[in-house]
């Protein structure tokens, strides 16, 4: 599947806080309305810029601190088609792939905010239409790949019943 | 071959002999949610059309983030997850039980478990030699319904220590230590495992401390060893047939080996917003604090209450500093009761609030006002943690939690000692 979009910039340690904030916890069974909020502490203006298909772009450890699943999921309803990080944190990384919101692990340093790029799922490649250069993205364990293929897991477990990792 | 602790407990539950890197499906001995994620766990396992729990015994739905409820939305929630656990048969645990890694740990947590919860800090039960990690709503919903779940075998950081603690020092400097000094990625996928003569001293609570943070390294656990420790703290819980001994293999392969002498560790802090922005306490001191919170799953057992307790003893928080304090459980609370930290604490000006998470994460019971200092014995300090991005927070041990708040200033904890 390609995907293209517009690059969002973000920087480092940029947390499930930032994305999906505990004062804002009343609406966690009011998904619309939280998704509203999606990474507002760190960029007020960011749900009202962001255009279907979108991509975010960040540098290290992107996801850290809370298990909520909250912050991958209105993420995706608020529009976003990838994350683009140097890395991401273990449980983020986990929910994500979950609710079928695509993490690409890649050097983002030449990416800049508002680059056009394209992404191609399937091949694994970017290409910064802006900037012409391509990206290099580390593969995903392949049970997660699987899963994400499914569009998620509960997809994946509807059509599967258990976990095959063979 | 040898085998770390992870890999050790790994092999003997998916019945195969792994190592770092390979891919398992393992059987769980304990899955739960707290109120903050069970929701989208039950709307994801109905989804899921798994509309059954594999065992219901060992499935627990805890009632602590916003516990007593400050909004309607969050009573509603409970309700939600108060009815599927009558429904299903599975654990409630009640608004003021406690937190639930405190609970885990006093009641549920063997050696060699493998537990899973829907909350990053379920590495705490990593204390008592169980591998447990935090996942995400829908991971725990198809955990909860197949009682199975896939798993990485984690490379392992082996972590020694060496040395006793000096007087004022406490396994929260040790971590806050550790953490600054691998960052907050620094074990991103791994797991921590403890070991060295201070490890084999130290207390169970502290050991909860420390494995409690292990997160906060980007770490999927934070493995002690099963020892006469564990044995004890079973025993104190009325479990101790529950105890078996649990250690790595002296020929285990580590990835990389880290050393830390106590001896050498300072009062640590780690200041806005990130933890693993750490300093020695008395580079910061004189910063004013408008607000100390002590509790939490890091630091809000019985032995952290008595150690504050201890310096406020006779002494007043400062006007200007309120002081709010949770006990971790209800069994923390009647202890503290008991021996009379309690009374104490109320004496020097500190406000009591239920056990439950309570300020740490931003929803009620401390929320922190524009431009407002907290310092906290939690384990997070991002901006907008405790419900405010335009607050700062701090994290350190009880002890300098307590003697900050007698001066209204972030104060070295040693010239009450």
């Amino acid at each position: 599947m390609m995907l293209t979009g517009k690059v969002f910039k973000f920087g480092d340690n940029i947390s499930t806080d930032l994305i999906a904030p505990g004062r804002l916890l009343h609406l966690r069974s009011n998904l619309p309305e939280l998704a509203r909020h999606t990474l507002e502490d760190a960029d007020p203006t960011f749900v009202k810029r962001l255009k279907k298909g979108d991509f975010i772009v960040a540098g290290k450890n992107f996801g850290l601190g809370s298990s909520r699943e909250h912050a991958p999921l209105i993420i995706k309803m608020s529009g976003v088609s990838a994350i683009l990080t140097k890395s991401v944190a273990r449980i983020f990384f986990r929910n994500a792939i979950n609710v079928g919101l695509p993490v690409l692990i890649c050097d983002t340093d030449k990416v800049n905010d508002g680059d056009k790029l394209e992404v191609d799922l399937k091949k694994g490649e970017i290409t910064d239409l802006t900037n012409k250069t391509k990206l290099y993205v580390n593969p995903m364990p392949d049970i997660m790949l699987r899963i994400l293929e499914e569009g998620g897991l509960i997809p994946y477990i509807k059509k599967h019943k258990s976990f095959d990792i063979r | 071959m040898g085998k770390t602790l992870a890999e050790k407990i790994l092999s003997a539950k998916s019945d195969t002999d792994v190592c770092a890197g390979n891919i398992v499906v393992v059987p769980l001995d304990l899955v739960f949610v707290q109120d903050s994620t069970g929701p989208l766990t039950l709307r994801q396992l109905n989804e899921s059309n798994l509309n059954t729990i594999h065992n219901p015994k060992r499935t627990i739905l805890f009632l602590d983030h916003s516990a007593p409820s400050p909004a309607k939305e969050l009573s509603n929630d409970h309700i939600f997850l108060r009815s599927f656990a009558k429904e299903k048969g599975a654990i409630l645990s009640e608004i003021g039980e406690g937190v639930c890694h405190q609970i885990v740990a006093e009641s549920f947590a063997r050696p060699e478990d493998i537990i899973v919860g829907a909350d990053s800090h379920t590495v705490t039960a990593g204390a008592l030699a169980a591998f447990a990690t935090g996942m995400g709503s829908t991971d725990i919903a198809v955990a909860m319904a197949l009682g199975q779940t896939w798993l990485r075998v984690p490379e392992t950081i082996r972590v020694i220590v060496h040395g006793r603690f000096a007087k004022g020092i406490y396994a929260k400097d040790l971590i806050l230590h550790l953490i600054g000094r691998i960052g907050a990625d620094g074990a991103t996928y791994k797991a921590l495992e403890f070991g060295g003569e201070t490890v084999a001293t130290m207390t169970m609570s502290e050991r909860l401390t420390i494995a409690n943070m292990a997160v906060e390294a980007g770490a999927k656990v934070g493995l002690f060893p099963s020892d006469s420790t564990t044995q004890r703290y079973l025993e104190d819980q009325g479990r101790g047939e529950q105890y078996i001994a649990l250690a790595p293999d002296p020929d285990a392969t580590y990835e990389s080996t880290t050393e830390i002498y106590a001896t050498e560790l300072e009062p640590t802090i780690s200041q806005p917003h990130t933890v693993d922005n750490v300093a020695p306490v008395k580079e910061v001191a004189g910063i004013h604090i408008d607000q100390v919170f002590i509790g939490t799953c890091t630091n809000g057992r019985l032995d952290d209450i008595r150690i504050a307790a201890g310096i406020l003893k006779g002494r007043k928080r400062h006007s200007h500093t309120r002081l709010i304090v949770a006990p971790a459980s209800q069994k923390v609370l009647l202890r503290a009761l008991a021996e009379g930290h309690i009374a104490t604490l109320v004496e020097s000006g500190a406000t009591i609030v239920p056990p439950g998470c309570a300020a740490c994460l931003g929803v009620h019971q401390g929320v922190l006002g524009d431009g407002e200092r907290c310092l906290s014995t939690s384990n997070r300090n991002f901006k907008g943690r405790m419900g405010n991005p335009a607050a700062f927070i701090y994290l350190a041990s009880p002890a300098t939690a307590a003697a900050t708040a007698i001066h209204g200033e972030i104060t070295d904890p040693r010239e009450f000692l």
